[in-house]
């Protein structure tokens, strides 16, 4: 009878143990900039408390594109590329209206309905968009091998660009600003925060609450979730697979569409190509987080926002390398790569790697 | 018997190619020939999409300007003006330089406006035997003594950045008085030279270089890499990069507590309207180092004239100047060496095409006095900082009169 640990003994390759010390080595090397960092006091806590809002605020954005990734890879095991052009959409087709209350000056005497006016037609287009990719790019292909959907999603992301492009323009275009979100509130001894980022938190948290609970809670998202688990026992059981996965594109693309806004809000510029950079690192949330986990792709998100954020300084300054922030992609991915290393279905996903082993 | 029926066949051909053209001019690097009829083809590579468009816009219309001013007629050809759009980084230079490389027709060719575009794309051009002039790359690198045989073909009528970082740095230092500057640069081959001449110029002139930071030119959030800047407190930030990413950083640094009275300063390469729409009303009150249009003269007023009247707005860009210069150089030389049949048929021999180019001195361009050393560097170099008002901003116009001058 084999022990515990000769089974484990057994079960171990050599690639696992080269792994486990890339990943060791990177773990000490973090936790030691981290420790110089500190210890060399430059940042006061004020400043700490600064990046960590701005990584929550942009975090919060991929985490909600982030959902899209994860709710289609959940029913259709999937990539869905073109979630990225999804993201670019909405808001650029929104700027115009945007453009137009800021021109006829209701932005100023109506901003709060201006805002929600912008929100709806961002979370429409980009609905309409996410619907009609699924019917017209997808369903025809649902029973092909799985790579045939991956490159068609890929076909289907430049063309969305290069549709957008021709519609709108090569140029970029900025987003009038919204008065009420400038400036910042002051908290406790010198303690600022932007009420940008608080809006952003704040709407992307609503959002993302209101997603989960309709997944958890309601008939059709039931479905969903049935769907994800096993699309023939749910069809036998009389859900309908083609609606609910039209419904799954839906609210992935509602949520890009919230998020597209939430983005121009802060970073003002929309162009054809905004959505690719935007929409790998929710990928990349969404793989970290565990893919498939809805939860999971929330975190990974705002890790991943907090990472670019807080990495560069907290891990590199430490050592005195220099412009660290040119290397806060590489952070991020870094960290990507211990987690993947550590936990391969990401942070969250243990359950849905039982579930389709 | 068939050897020798082909080689009868070819001396014959030979024979008969020889009385019909009497001395076919030869060129190590091979000869152009244009029939009747036929246009010269003369091909950009500029950046003509995506958020540095209007840098492309503006050199391109420089060389239709240009092309206007000839009446479209060059040794009785028409000249065919197309390109690439070369997207403003390595990988879109490689590949537009690549593809007019692969077209035998092109004489010559105007471009790349970003110099990393230049950096991978002028020896492929050169290896095709295509001369290139560039209006707008300035970085050092290109026409460095050291720089290679493979930019041979290589040339500019911008100015080089060793003048304009060291502009940048002697107005910080000497007309803001500032003494404690911080860089930031987007690891393009542009932004981080220029970032560097003006931190030696700087350091030599006496200031404090607290901070030399680097984002990515597709970085969105900038605030993170600006709270790290804030905390080494400078009086100016000097980020010669390009528009988007000079866009974010001019938006957030005011949402930086720590910021309030910096100096913010950039270069040509957002030197835009653009860069106005991308700031918007944040840009107001920061300083751009640019080619001085006031020392342009006369002739540069009538090109204005003839740029509204041929697109119905203003210049868009600093480096439409530069672009037409760019195209005459080009015109002036391809008259010096093509050879004509007496039915119009025109050789041009690549290598004293270039040759010619290299050796122009003392053209007469809208920019100022054209002399090419002998490492491609042509321009007459005077640098001027604009400063840009709410009315620039509002009306997404660029600023007319120069804030600050060297000389």
């Amino acid at each position: 009878m084999p022990t515990k640990f000769q089974r484990w003994k057994e079960r171990i390759t050599a690639t696992d143990i080269v792994m486990w010390f890339i990943g060791f080595a990177l773990l000490v090397f973090i936790i030691l900039g981290s420790i110089l960092t500190l210890r060399a006091g430059r940042y006061t806590p004020v400043q700490w408390f600064d990046f960590v809002i701005y990584g929550l605020a942009q975090g919060s954005i991929y985490a909600l594109v982030a959902m899209g990734y994860t709710l289609v890879y959940g029913v259709l095991r999937m990539i869905n590329f073109a979630h990225s052009e999804v993201f670019m959409s909405g808001p650029f087709t929104a700027y115009y209206v945007a453009a137009y209350f800021y021109r006829s000056s209701l932005l100023e005497s109506h901003p709060v309905i201006c805002l929600i006016i912008v929100f709806i037609v961002s979370m429409t287009i980009s609905t309409l968009i996410a619907f009609l990719l699924e019917r017209i790019a997808y369903r025809p292909l649902r029973n092909a091998p799985r790579l045939i959907p991956l490159i068609t999603a890929i076909g289907a992301s430049f063309t969305l660009m290069y549709l957008f492009r021709g519609l709108y323009g090569t140029g970029f275009q900025a987003y009038p600003v919204w008065e009420i979100f400038s400036g910042k509130w002051a908290l406790f001894k010198g303690l600022e925060i932007g009420k940008i980022q608080v809006f952003v938190i704040f709407a992307a948290a609503l959002v993302m609450v209101a997603l989960y609970l309709f997944i958890q809670r309601t008939r059709i998202g039931k479905a969903v979730r049935s769907v994800s688990e096993d699309k023939e026992a749910a069809s036998l059981m009389g859900v309908d697979i083609d609606k609910t996965i039209s419904v799954t594109f839906i609210i992935g693309g509602a949520a890009a569409g919230a998020a597209g806004v939430l983005y121009a809000l802060v970073f003002k510029q929309v162009f054809f190509m905004m959505g690719f950079i935007p929409g790998i690192k929710a990928f990349t949330a969404a793989v970290l987080g565990g893919i498939g986990n809805i939860p999971g792709a929330m975190l990974g998100g705002l890790l991943l926002g907090l990472l670019e954020s807080i990495g560069p300084a907290l891990f590199l300054d430490g050592f005195n390398i220099a412009a660290p922030y040119q290397l806060k992609d590489a952070i991020a991915f870094l960290v990507l790569v211990l987690v993947l290393i550590f936990r391969p279905t990401g942070l969250l996903g243990e359950r849905l790697a039982v579930k389709k082993a | 018997m068939k050897r020798s029926l082909f080689l009868f066949v070819g001396l014959f051909m030979f024979l008969a190619a020889s009385i019909v053209f009497a001395a076919p001019p030869t060129d190590p690097l091979g000869v152009v020939t244009i029939k009747p009829g036929e246009p010269i083809h003369i091909a950009y590579w500029f950046v003509t999409a995506g958020s540095d468009s209007t840098l492309g816009i503006d050199t391109k219309r420089g060389v239709e300007i240009a092309i206007d001013d000839i009446k479209n007629n060059l040794l009785g050809h028409k000249i065919k003006f197309d390109g690439q759009d070369s997207g403003c980084n390595a990988e879109g230079g490689q590949a537009a330089a690549t593809k007019l490389a692969s077209d035998p027709t092109i004489v010559a060719a105007v471009g790349s406006n970003c110099s990393s575009e230049a950096k991978p794309g002028a020896p492929i051009l050169w290896n095709a035997g295509i001369a290139t002039v560039s209006p707008s790359n300035t970085a050092p690198y290109l026409t460095d003594p050291k720089r290679g045989p493979t930019y041979d073909g290589y040339l500019r009528t911008a100015h080089n950045d060793k003048v304009q970082g060291a502009v940048a740095a002697d107005f910080a230092f000497k007309s803001l008085k500032v003494k404690k500057a911080a860089t930031i640069h987007d690891g393009s081959v542009y932004a981080e030279q220029l970032a560097n001449v003006f931190a030696e110029t700087f350091k030599k002139n006496g200031g404090t270089i607290v901070a030399q930071e680097a984002v990515a030119p597709t970085d969105t959030d900038m605030k993170p890499v600006l709270t790290k800047i804030v905390t080494a407190k400078p009086e100016f930030i000097y980020y010669p990069i390009f528009v988007a990413a000079a866009g974010h950083i001019t938006r957030q640094v005011k949402e930086v507590s720590g910021f309030e009275k910096v100096a913010l300063m950039s270069a040509d390469g957002a030197f835009s309207v653009d860069f106005y729409k991308a700031a918007g009303e944040s840009a107001v009150g920061m300083y751009h180092s640019s080619p001085d249009f006031e020392a342009f003269g006369k002739v540069y007023e009538d090109f204005i004239q003839k740029h509204i009247k041929k697109y119905g707005e203003k210049t868009l860009a600093p480096f439409h100047a530069h672009a037409y210069d760019a195209a005459n150089l080009i015109f002036k030389a391809i008259e010096k060496v093509a050879k004509q049949e007496k039915d119009g048929t025109l050789y041009i021999g690549r290598k004293a095409l270039r040759d010619a180019l290299y050796a122009t001195k003392n053209m007469k361009g809208i920019t100022g006095s054209i002399n090419c050393n002998q490492y491609g560097d042509c321009a007459d170099p005077r640098i001027a900082v604009y400063k840009t008002s709410p009315e620039n901003v509002k009306t997404l116009v660029m600023p007319k009169k120069s804030f600050w001058k060297p000389y």
